[in-house]
């Protein structure tokens, strides 16, 4: 048991499970003898050597479509694309094959195969550095989204998703790589070392795929959130003093859909923030489902915050980015309505 | 300094449209026997004219010329004509079935047969194709039964892809056939990831990507190349040039580049054209870059030079493009002719014999088709439940899912 960063939990997922299966291999770009421009792979090609391990055209939709043939084989790849901004060039790789081999052949030919990228903004990456492209995939029959909000979850759900037999989209919030990043980037970020989830158990550990967890437990209002957000919502709640229950979905699909349901009819109200922008995100599907199945229970319009309508921006990011105070805001209305 | 003047757009055009006369004078076409046969672990920087010649084996009078023949026994040869006979009249069939609207949709091969017919026959057990819709001669040289290939034209009650899958998107693992996906060269650039998984895995198997000369245009058809140079992968690079990407003619996709099989060159990868029409050629030189590819040689592109006498799908007329006699003119013939006047040439066939065998395949599709009727097709008889539409969108069904097909009320 030892204090990880979430790069160091990431990186202790794959190591465990290179080291209990042969099937897995890692690649992607810088990610061999480099170890990843976050350093998520940093040491494993030394450690198993270039045919487990190694470094890949630039070409996202040559990693994938390599990556799914390898599947098809009957390896394990998880690959690592560099940035999500960069994952378009894979989409058709992602969603017309990866997704559907199972289906298609009718198990004939399966895809267990996890795509790693980093999502979201927070450190001036300007447009290409900072989408968090989840809506795109959860859009999509065949695969499963995992969002891991801390270093704890982050290992066990990606070792999670390595075992499963599916294909899983992987999405890292680099904001959190170093520490629970809660908007406020005019202060210092508590580094995962002094944070009681930046405790990583050694060795092999699960965190089941499509289960939430209760970040907070409260009783005037439930805030659905996935990564980076959760720590914002927990700012806001703390700052604005409401007893809200804090909800961090960590796979948006599956879905935990009982633990959502639970929470609204208890609180009767909810407030649903992602970072990603507003129209068609998934956030849209959060108010649908929470609209359809807890309605005669809710005093409040359900209400999402999220990024604006516009391209990620560079100097604008504070403007752009859902911060505590936009939440907070949103926290009061919904309580006021 | 010269007086550039205005830009000037430049889009081209095949030689001739509907109305004109066919005219391929512009396909040097290299006589049988000529081009030499290097061995497999050739320096691929000294055999870069073969990405520009044409390697055939069948002269005009059927002779069996030069250094690639003989790679094929007497049995075999027949062999290799059935197949061809058996895809042939297959199609017919199938092509009648869909004008008789037992299926939505329907893809033949004509004038194409040699092509994965003869690839098949290089292969060993284990190895693993990754197909387009234009390779079904890889499972009836395969011995795939026929049954099964019409219960999934049909989306009928036994099709073993369940009703999901459009007709002609077979799937077969068991027979080295990966499961046809629709969307274009996709499949090339996993051929490659599955070619390094078996390196990774130190096995013996190798991989076979297929793609065909429109789709050499897209994006994964340059992301194969660059993995499969990259790591020296064990694979073959199958183009299959048959002139016309529906009505596109190749001029379009491959631009200033001489050959597609001269697309490999930049990429170092030994590239080869060969005559698609010609059953002992392909067989060849198939059987040189498997060897290659088994021997840890690394990667082999081959250019498949034929032509799609026939339409592109059953949703395609061809004479809205083309002249009508332009499959005639066609200088490398028919693949079924060719191999069937060698055999009469080599003293072993007979016209009463392939008469004969014509009409025995004929029976043979027939009751095959009889058998996958008594299944039922696309709109009568039995089909895969609405229960099974549901299920195999992941291993374990999600709850989400499980909701839906409750409220489907299955």
């Amino acid at each position: 048991m030892a204090r990880k960063t979430m790069i160091e939990a990431i990186r202790d997922a794959m190591d465990v499970s290179m080291g209990r299966d042969e099937r897995v291999v890692v690649f992607g770009e810088d990610v061999g003898f480099f170890g990843g421009v976050f350093r998520c792979t940093q040491g494993l090609q030394a450690k198993y050597g270039t045919s487990r391990c190694f470094d890949a055209p630039i070409n996202e939709s040559g990693i994938v479509g390599a990556a799914i043939g390898m599947a098809a084989y009957g390896l394990r790849p998880c690959v690592e694309v560099q940035f999500a901004d960069y994952v378009y060039p894979a989409y058709d790789q992602i969603v017309s094959e990866a997704a559907r081999l199972r289906y298609r052949s009718n198990g004939d030919f399966t895809c267990p195969l996890v795509v790693r990228m980093p999502t979201g903004g927070g450190i001036f990456g300007g447009q290409t550095h900072s989408q968090s492209p989840e809506a795109l995939f959860t859009h999509v029959s065949g695969l499963k989204v995992v969002v891991p909000s801390n270093p704890y979850d982050a290992k066990g759900l990606l070792i999670s998703a390595i075992e499963d037999p599916d294909p899983v989209i992987f999405l890292e919030p680099k904001r959190l790589y170093n520490g629970p990043f809660d908007g406020h980037h005019e202060r210092p970020v508590t580094p995962w070392s002094k944070h009681e989830l930046g405790e990583v158990a050694d060795g092999h550990y699960t965190v089941p795929l499509g289960k939430a967890a209760i970040r907070r437990q409260g009783s005037s209002l439930t805030v659905l959130a996935y990564g980076t957000m959760v720590y914002v919502a927990e700012a806001a709640v703390e700052e604005t003093g409401i007893d809200a229950e804090i909800i961090d979905l960590r796979t948006l699909l599956p879905l935990d859909l009982d633990t959502i349901i639970a929470s609204v009819k208890k609180t009767g109200r909810c407030v649903v923030v992602h970072e990603a922008t507003l129209t068609s995100g998934f956030g849209a599907e959060l108010a649908s489902l929470v609209q359809e199945n807890c309605f005669y229970h809710l005093e409040a319009p359900v209400v999402r915050v999220a990024g604006w309508d516009t391209p990620y921006p560079h100097a604008q990011e504070w403007d752009y980015f859902p911060g505590p105070a936009r939440v907070g805001r949103a926290l009061m209305s919904t309580m006021e309505a | 300094m010269t007086d550039a003047g205005m830009l000037r757009f430049h889009v081209p055009e095949p030689e001739v449209r509907p109305g004109g006369a066919p005219d391929f004078s512009n396909v040097p076409i290299p006589k049988a026997g000529s081009v030499p046969r290097p061995e497999v672990d050739v320096d691929p920087r000294t055999i870069r004219d073969l990405a520009f010649s044409i390697i055939r084996v069948l002269n005009r009078s059927g002779e069996a010329v030069g250094p690639w023949a003989d790679s094929l026994s007497d049995e075999e040869l027949l062999e290799g004509l059935r197949h061809m006979m058996t895809l042939r009249t297959f199609d017919a069939r199938m092509q009648m079935a869909q004008r008789q609207g037992k299926t939505s949709f329907y893809m033949q091969h004509l004038g194409e047969e040699a092509v994965s017919c003869a690839f098949r026959k290089a292969l060993s057990p284990g190895d693993m194709n990754f197909p387009t819709y234009r390779q079904a001669g890889l499972l009836i040289a395969g011995g795939y039964p026929m049954v099964t290939m019409m219960n999934q034209i049909y989306s009928n009650e036994a099709d073993p892809l369940k009703g999901r899958q459009l007709p002609i998107m077979y799937s077969s693992k068991d027979h080295g056939f990966f499961s046809i996906s629709g969307n274009l060269a996709t499949q090339y650039i996993q051929a490659v990831g599955w070619a390094m998984a078996s390196a990774i895995s130190g096995d013996s198997r190798i991989a076979a990507g297929w793609i065909g000369d429109g789709s050499t245009a897209e994006s994964d058809f340059h992301a194969a190349l660059v993995f499969a140079s990259t790591y020296k992968a064990p694979i073959v690079l199958n183009v299959v040039n048959n002139q016309w990407a529906i009505s596109t003619f190749q001029g379009i996709a491959r631009g200033g580049s001489g050959t597609f099989a001269a697309r490999g060159l930049g990429f170092g990868i030994p590239a080869l054209r060969v005559d698609g029409n010609d059953y002992l050629a392909v067989h060849a030189v198939a059987k040189w870059a498997v060897e290659r590819a088994r021997r840890n040689l690394g990667p082999t592109l081959v250019e498949y030079v034929t032509y799609r006498a026939g339409a592109h799908s059953t949703s395609d007329d061809p004479s809205a493009y083309r002249p009508k006699a332009e499959s005639d003119a066609w200088p490398l013939g028919d693949p079924v002719i060719r191999l069937k006047n060698h055999l009469i040439q080599k003293g072993i066939w007979s016209d009463e014999r392939h008469a004969q065998a014509e009409a025995e395949i004929l029976d043979t599709v027939i009751a095959a088709q009889k058998e996958a009727e008594q299944h039922g097709t696309l709109h009568s008889g039995n089909k895969p439940s609405m229960r099974d539409m549901f299920e195999g969108v992941y291993e374990q069904m999600p709850p989400h899912l499980r909701r839906q097909r409750q409220q489907a009320g299955v």
